[in-house]
């Protein structure tokens, strides 16, 4: 894929996605599920079973928002629509890969996302002053890569899932099947260090942790495996790529065109 | 099947079966229908052949459900044949590789591929990037398309606020900016009224002549074919029964000819038997049915015979024909 390619559909997905400039507001609102989870484990002082302060939750919280913001996915939702409407069809019918689509798409809107994001950032410093840092310039370089991907493992695992529409029709149902582990798993509740070892263990080997609680920890600046951490992202994506690719192909073959 | 190289697409023994779950009505059906769903095959496209030459714009006739867009789907490499073989331009077209996928367009009526909140404009661009057109290749492109389709400050208004008109010849226009040289069409006037039908009618034709591209056609209206299709492939519950050009079909389909005679002064009506098959008869008036073999000498005889102001001869309308075609499901 050129690189024109890449520009001019990151420019007309994000004027499309601008056309949404309050929907993706109210988006971005509506993830601030590690807040109402900071709010809970601060004000029970459980943090500290946690091995973190108040400050240090209050900061890994945040930082597990805005690695949310810049990695969530809902490719399968948009590939279920698009195959049972059959708007699918001409963009098999094109010479560029459907899911390079989604990811503009997906880039496009966290764009859009991004001055939002840091408008809530801003507001939970007020709200929160003494929790207040800025992360060093080499920190944030690391941040921004295992937020990227992260987002990648992510888009991956829901292309599998959406690669399942070409079997089921309704994949955004087994979507499910991902979202719960992810739930509990990804940090996005608790951070990982208050599981019990034997549960940390498990989870360490499924992808989940590597989506908010390797990125977050990375961002806020808590100590990390930085190593392992981007071993274990590299290890999944190339473990999703081909699978996606197999799941892919095999669908193909079955695709009827429905609604087209 | 014996490939000739003057043969652009060939179809071979073709047929593809979709598998379908049935529900029986009622609480009891569904609870069946959950612990125990049936599925069964249906053919969509039986063992159908035929070939295609570079050039050439093929109608696909047929009711609804008869299996002509299942058999474009196969040609263009949107599904798997179940079995049998296609060939365009030397592609299996389920393989949907690039130099292949650079030569074919599809368009379907009512389905969209610009993107509804944004102009024309931006999607024709990522097209053109998709396919690798420089800027200044686009623009010409754009600008010579525009041209032929009547199109103009449409392009830069966003999509939903097009009329069904605009947004069709502007998906056209999406469809061929790349240079297909084949044209895969499904329905592409579906829901147009008179004026926009004939605006895409006559473009087509126009592209068909400059470009010599190849152009295959579904319709649910005889005046695209009639318009537009020299050759017609007649599918009928999934098999072909008829592949000839659409004069040859009428003649097939209606051996016989309406003359219509306006006589000087009214006569009756069994004078009339020996000339043919009596259709109408008022005042003066008289409408028959003749044969195709005997219609010269029907014709020289009436005119001897009666004082005749006004004589036309008529094929009976194409539509019915076709229509009383699809009910029969056979060519006589």
């Amino acid at each position: 894929m050129s690189f024109k390619v890449i520009k001019t559909l990151l420019t007309t997905q994000y004027a499309y996605m601008l056309e949404y400039r309050i929907e993706i507001a109210l988006w971005a609102l509506s993830g601030v599920l590690p807040f109402i989870m900071f709010s809970l484990w601060s004000q029970n002082d459980v943090g500290n079973s946690f091995g973190l302060n108040d400050i240090g939750l209050a900061r890994y919280f945040l930082s597990a928002f805005l690695v949310r913001q810049f990695s969530v996915v809902w490719v399968v939702f948009s590939f279920e629509e698009d195959s049972l409407s059959g708007r699918l069809s001409p963009y098999l019918l094109q010479p560029l890969h459907p899911l390079f689509r989604y990811v503009a798409s997906h880039l496009a809107e966290q764009a859009t996302r991004l001055p939002f994001a840091i408008a809530i950032a801003i507001t939970f410093f007020i709200l929160n002053p003494s929790s207040f840092w800025l992360p060093s310039l080499p920190q944030l370089f690391l941040a921004y890569l295992s937020t990227h991907l992260a987002f990648t493992i992510a888009f991956l695992l829901q292309s599998l899932v959406a690669a399942l529409c070409f079997w089921t029709e309704k994949s955004s149902a087994l979507e499910r099947l991902i979202f719960v582990p992810y739930l509990f798993l990804s940090g996005l509740l608790v951070p990982l260090s208050a599981f019990p070892s034997n549960v940390l263990k498990v989870a360490m080997i499924t992808p989940f942790p590597y989506l908010i609680n390797f990125p977050a920890k990375v961002l806020s600046g808590m100590p990390v495996d930085i190593f392992n951490g981007f071993l274990a992202q590299i290890l999944w994506i190339s473990i999703l790529v081909p699978s996606v690719n197999i799941l892919w192909k095999l669908g193909l073959k079955r695709y009827t065109a429905m609604g087209a | 099947m014996h490939n000739n190289p003057n043969d652009l697409i060939v179809v071979d023994q073709l047929s593809k079966y979709y598998r379908v779950a049935n529900k029986q009505p009622g609480f009891k059906g569904t609870l069946k229908h959950f612990f125990d769903r049936k599925t069964y095959d249906v053919p969509a496209v039986t063992d159908i052949s035929f070939k295609i030459s570079p050039g050439e714009v093929v109608g696909f006739l047929g009711a609804n459900g008869a299996g002509k867009t299942t058999l474009l789907k196969m040609m263009c490499g949107l599904i798997h044949p179940s079995t049998g073989l296609v060939d365009v331009g030397g592609f299996s077209p389920q393989r949907r590789q690039t130099a292949f996928l650079k030569e074919i367009t599809l368009v379907m009526g009512q389905k969209q591929q610009l993107i509804w909140d944004l102009p024309p404009m931006d999607s024709l661009y990522v097209n053109a990037a998709v396919y690798g057109l420089s800027d200044h290749e686009a623009k010409v492109r754009i600008n010579e398309l525009a041209e032929m389709l009547e199109l103009g400050e449409e392009l830069t208004r966003p999509v939903r606020k097009l009329s069904l008109g605009q947004r069709m010849k502007s998906e056209i226009l999406a469809a061929l900016l790349h240079k297909p040289s084949v044209l895969f069409l499904d329905e592409p006037t579906l829901g147009l009224d008179v004026n926009a039908q004939a605006r895409v009618r006559s473009f087509l034709s126009e592209y068909n002549k400059r470009t010599g591209a190849t152009i295959l056609l579904t319709s649910h209206y005889m005046a695209d074919i009639t318009a537009l299709c020299p050759r017609v492939i007649c599918i009928h519950k999934g098999k072909l029964f008829y592949d000839g050009d659409l004069d040859s079909l009428a003649n097939s389909l209606s051996p016989s000819r309406e003359v219509k005679v306006e006589l000087k002064n009214p006569c009756a009506i069994e004078q009339f038997d020996k000339y043919g098959e009596i259709q109408d008869l008022n005042d003066r008036f008289v409408c028959l049915l003749v044969s195709r073999d005997k219609l010269t000498d029907v014709v020289s005889n009436l005119l001897t015979d009666f004082d005749i102001i006004d004589l036309e001869i008529s094929d009976p309308p194409i539509d019915q024909l076709i229509g009383e075609l699809f009910i029969k499901g056979e060519v006589n």
